[in-house]
This record gives C-alpha cells, sequence and structure tokens, in this order.
C-alpha cells in the first residue's frame, strides 16, 4: 500500500522534521516496512552534504567481523574522497552504518557516486546543497529519533512509509530514492510500475545506474534522464504521466521545488492542502491534519493531474 | 425455510432470486415504512447530545454514538472528527447526526437509515453500500465516493475524486462541482447528478440508471450512451435539487442525460449453451 506525504513552506523555513515525522507517523499503517525522509534544509554556500550507508541494518547482525568491515568501508570512502579531491569538513555518525558529510567538491557528481558506490555495501542516499536523504527499517518514531531529525529545520520535505510489496525489505529498496546524478533531487512513489523493467533497460543502456530492484526507482532515475536533457521538472513529470505505466501517485522535490503527479487512472490517493504559506499532500488527510489540528479544505488532485510549486 | 432464507425474511429484507437473470423481490412500500432492524434503538429527536471526538479513536467512536443512540438521544453531534477513518459506519438506525469537520476513509459505510451532515470533507470511500437515509457533505471528496449503494440521498456540495458511484444499485448520488474520471462504471440502477464537468470514461459498462451531468463530459465509456430528456425527468431533477440547496447551472432540461446503450453482450437473450453454438 505504502504511504507518501509532502510539504512545502513557500516564504519561510520550518521544523520540518518534526513537521514531517508526525506527517510519517499518521501514516504508519499504510506500511510499517520501512521509512524515509528527504529533508531539504538551508544550503551553506557551496558545501555538499553527502548521505551514504556501507551496510544494511540487517547486516549488523550478521557475520564474525561485521563491525570490522564497517570501520573499514567508512575509511575507504574517506581515502577515495580525498582521492577524488573532495575536502571533508564535517563527519556525523548517524548509525554504526550510515553516515553524514559536510564536503567541498567541484568535480564530477557521478563519478564521485559511482567511485564510492564501488565500494562493497556502500551506497550514497544523496548528494545535495540543501537535500539530506535518511531512510531506514521501522517506523517513522524510530527513524526520526535514531536520526534525531526533530528540530531539522528547513523548506520542505517529502517522505514515505513502505509497505514492502515488489522488493526486500531493506534499505536500498527504501524510499526516498535520490535522482542519480542529480544533486537534491528526490523521489516517494505509491503504487505499481509494470513497465519497469523495459523502462529500467532503456535507461541502464543510457548510462544510468540502479541500485535495487524497486520500481519506484526508476521514476527517480527517469525524471534524471530526462532532465538532464534539458527539460523541466515539470515537463519532465508531464511524460512521465504518458511514458511510465502502471498505477502511480508520486512525489518529487528539487532544491526548490515540490511536485506531485498522479497516473491517468487516479487509482492511488493523494490528499491535497494548499495555502500561500502552505502547501501539504498525503496519501490520507490525517496526515496533515497532524500537522493542521484544525479544520482544513483540502481536496484530491485528479487524474493525470501534474502540479509543481517552489519556495521563495 | 432454510434457516438463512427465515432470518432474511424475518429481519423484513428482500430475498433474490438467481434463476436465469437477477430477479429482486421486495417487500411492500408500508412494511418498508415501518420497518425497523432487530436491536434498534427508540431514538428521540428532540433529545441532543455532541462530543469531542478529537481524543477518541474510530472505534471509540462509533461505539460512542451507539450508547447515545441506546440513551435515546437521535440528534448527535460529532466535534473535532479529524479526518478519521472509518467514522459513522454501519448505523441501522434512524438519527440524526451533524459532523462537525471531515472524516477520512470509509465514512459512514453501511449505513441504513440516518441523515447525516458533514461540515467539512470525505476521503476515499465514503457512504460504500448506503442503503438509505441522507448524507450532505458540504466540502469535497474523495475517489469511490457512494460505491454500491442502493438507496438514499447522498449529497456532495463541492467537487468529487474519481469513480463516483461505481457499482451503484440504487438512491441518488448528487456532485456539486466536479468529478473525476471513471463515474458510474458498471451502474446498475439509481441516478447520479454531476453538476460540474465529468472525467473521462463516464458510465462505462453502465447496465442501467441514469447520468446527469451540467458540465463538459471528458468522455463516454463503453456503452455509454447519450439518452433524451423528459420534463418529468427534469421536474424531479429541479425538485430534488432545490431540497439541497442546489441548482442545475442552466435548467434541468439542459442537464446531459447519459444511460447505458445496452449493447453489450449480456444484453442478449441467449443462453450460456446457446451462446456457444453462436460464438
Amino acid at each position: 500500500m505504502c504511504g507518501i506525504a509532502g510539504l512545502i513552506h513557500r516564504k519561510k523555513t520550518g521544523d520540518i522534521g518534526t513537521e514531517m515525522t508526525k506527517m510519517l507517523v499518521s501514516l504508519k499503517h499504510r506500511g510499517p516496512d520501512s521509512t524515509g525522509f528527504a529533508l531539504y534544509g538551508k544550503p551553506k554556500g557551496n558545501e555538499l552534504v553527502l548521505r551514504f550507508k556501507v551496510a544494511e541494518q540487517e547486516d549488523m547482525a550478521k557475520g564474525f567481523d561485521i563491525h570490522q568491515q564497517v570501520k573499514d568501508r567508512r575509511s575507504e570512502v574517506d581515502r577515495r574522497l580525498k582521492e577524488l579531491g573532495a575536502k571533508i569538513l564535517k563527519e556525523e555518525e548517524a548509525t554504526e552504518y550510515a553516515f553524514r558529510y559536510r564536503i567541498e567538491y567541484d568535480g564530477d557528481r557521478r563519478k564521485l557516486a559511482d567511485y564510492i558506490e564501488d565500494i562493497d555495501g556502500a551506497e550514497i542516499l544523496s548528494i545535495g546543497l540543501g537535500l539530506e536523504l535518511i531512510k531506514d527499517l521501522g517506523d517513522a518514531t524510530r527513524v526520526s529519533e535514531q536520526y534525531h531529525l526533530k528540530g531539522f529545520n528547513g523548506s520542505h520535505a517529502i517522505g514515505h512509509t513502505r509497505m514492502a510489496t515488489e522488493s526486500d525489505v531493506d534499505i536500498r529498496s527504501a524510499h526516498p530514492y535520490w535522482a542519480y546524478p542529480f544533486a537534491d533531487v528526490s523521489v516517494v512513489h505509491n503504487g505499481q510500475l509494470t513497465n519497469y523493467w523495459k523502462g529500467r533497460r532503456a535507461l541502464e543502456h543510457r548510462g544510468h545506474r540502479f541500485v535495487s530492484n524497486c520500481d519506484s526507482e526508476l521514476i527517480a532515475v527517469y525524471l534524471a534522464d530526462k532532465m538532464q536533457q534539458g527539460a523541466t521538472l515539470k515537463d519532465s513529470m508531464e511524460d512521465s504521466i504518458e511514458e511510465l505505466d502502471g498505477v502511480f501517485t508520486y512525489l518529487v522535490a528539487t532544491s526548490d521545488s515540490l511536485g506531485m503527479a498522479k497516473d491517468t487512472m487516479a487509482a492511488k490517493p493523494m490528499v491535497l492542502y494548499e495555502s500561500n504559506e502552505f502547501i501539504a499532500l498525503a496519501s490520507e488527510e490525517v496526515a496533515i491534519r497532524s500537522v493542521f489540528p484544525r479544520e482544513i479544505d483540502t481536496f484530491d488532485p485528479y487524474e493525470g493531474e501534474v502540479r509543481v510549486w517552489k519556495s521563495e | 425455510m432454510a434457516l438463512r432464507e427465515k432470518s432474511t425474511a424475518m429481519m423484513g429484507m428482500h430475498t433474490e432470486q438467481l434463476a436465469g437473470r437477477t430477479q429482486q423481490r421486495f417487500f411492500s412500500p408500508e412494511d418498508g415504512e415501518s420497518f425497523l432492524y432487530p436491536g434498534a434503538y427508540d431514538v428521540d429527536f428532540n433529545k441532543r447530545a455532541e462530543f469531542d471526538a478529537g481524543p477518541l479513536n474510530a472505534t471509540e467512536i462509533n461505539l460512542k454514538l451507539r450508547d447515545l443512540m441506546k440513551q435515546g438521544y437521535g440528534t448527535i453531534v460529532i466535534k473535532n472528527p479529524g479526518a478519521k477513518h472509518g467514522v459513522a459506519v454501519g448505523i441501522l438506525n434512524r438519527l440524526n447526526l451533524k459532523i462537525e469537520g471531515s472524516l477520512g476513509y470509509f465514512g459512514c459505510g453501511l449505513i441504513d437509515g440516518p441523515n447525516i451532515s458533514i461540515k467539512g470533507r470525505v476521503g476515499w470511500s465514503c457512504a460504500e453500500n448506503m442503503l438509505s437515509g441522507t448524507i450532505v457533505i458540504e466540502k469535497n471528496a474523495g475517489s469511490t465516493f457512494g460505491a454500491a449503494i442502493r438507496g438514499g440521498d447522498l449529497v456532495c456540495k463541492g467537487d468529487v475524486g474519481a469513480r463516483v458511484g461505481i457499482d451503484q444499485k440504487g438512491g441518488t448520488i448528487i456532485v456539486g462541482g466536479r468529478a473525476g474520471a471513471f463515474c458510474g462504471f458498471m451502474m446498475q440502477r439509481g441516478r447520479m447528478v454531476i453538476l460540474g464537468d465529468a472525467g473521462k470514461n463516464l458510465g462505462d459498462s453502465m447496465y442501467d440508471g441514469t447520468i446527469y451531468v451540467g458540465g463538459k463530459i471528458a468522455g463516454l465509456g463503453v456503452d455509454a450512451v447519450e439518452g433524451e430528456m423528459t420534463d418529468l425527468e427534469a421536474q424531479w431533477l429541479e425538485r430534488k435539487l432545490k431540497l439541497y440547496g442546489l441548482a442545475a447551472p442552466n435548467g434541468a432540461m439542459k442537464l446531459t442525460k447519459i444511460v447505458a446503450g445496452k449493447q453489450l453482450w449480456n444484453y442478449d437473450n441467449l443462453e450460456p449453451a446457446e451462446k456457444k453454438i453462436v460464438l
């Protein structure tokens, strides 16, 4: 089933960590397998935020020397970052296997991502000036507390609670997906894509990489490919309505925008609250009510609809 | 008489005979008028109660409603429903229920008898399998609005999502604004009025019933065709809409009427064995 949620403060920033946690807690019943957040904080100059992991949560209970392997993999990440000319400004250990680095790096981000992910068990969750992508197994309360997300100040966010249907229960199959190699682009999705393998093969031939077997990853890579060719976010999303097959509602966020798209069958739910200051979307209104306890006017976007909002 | 059939008859419900085409046999209008479910509560509409649903979950809200009806309250006000799912379901009683806020999914499903007014919005699948009574929603509604309703009036004064009245088997659904795609899919009986625009595939594979549309129709579904409006039904529509403070944008006669073309294979008179020979 899965639950998705998104919010954007159009004129100021807010505690989006707490707001998105509340929204995803309200959607827990739609999918308890994993929870993910894509939070957009205020950029600090040209500093990039790099979120990566070097093992799956379940790996930590396996093998005799996994703890040493994790340390070795992280050291190798550090070495390769330095080799590529990236300067590590700050390192934070969110969990034993997931990390947050602030780096200075002017080089090719695709090359950096490919080189880091060449390390056994390593996966880049996000690279961005503002984007921080956090995902792990468990419900929103657990993941939010584990990664200390309450108090995260920013302009917009998307999130996901996952009911695994098409692929494994692990972090690599959890949402959101970073739209590799685009900095600051992330996607969450509710639904099933029926032309996943066809679309994946076509995009792989064009040089894109997939880290999971989850059909939702196709949307992130598809949009990245479109934008790489020069299309705007909205145009890319409108094309996706025709070219992605199946039932879907998805949210996409960029450094300054939040977008939603709904398939032509309108088979997957989405409720929308819109005001001059704040936009909130979710699979169920109860999630919007968790940040707006008062009575508000909401509505369902229609079939085949694409909307994009910008923070000012 | 078999136990199942006997208990059905005791409850005053109709039985279905599945010989050949489905034939429904209903009890007389007099029986229907005085019908009460076994265990229905004797309520007084002048006895009024209200409660705050904010701290309660759906089960607690529904149990509270039942408890108040048991105490004879015939007018109940629910405050702060908070878009919770499954609220006010399975009410088989006469009752004036006022909901001061919005409901989540499956609100007011499987009801038979109450008159419900909702100040806010309702989520997906509102009034599913409604049998009788009225529901009036002041704002918008989600998709699958009034799926498989068999009777009563279901009114949304705002916009509604996709698949309004799929499998509708009776009653009247009224949408004051716009409705999405696939409305009236496999509709079998009853009336649907959409005063705004209707999405694509309207009335797809409808068996019977009538759909009236005030705005533009994005596209008709398979076997849905335009019908001819009569004075009698225009009068009925005007009266019905007036009851809820609504009106057709250019008068009832200007509504577009959609009915089943009845050209699909299931409308021929061939028995299955004969069909095999023909095909």
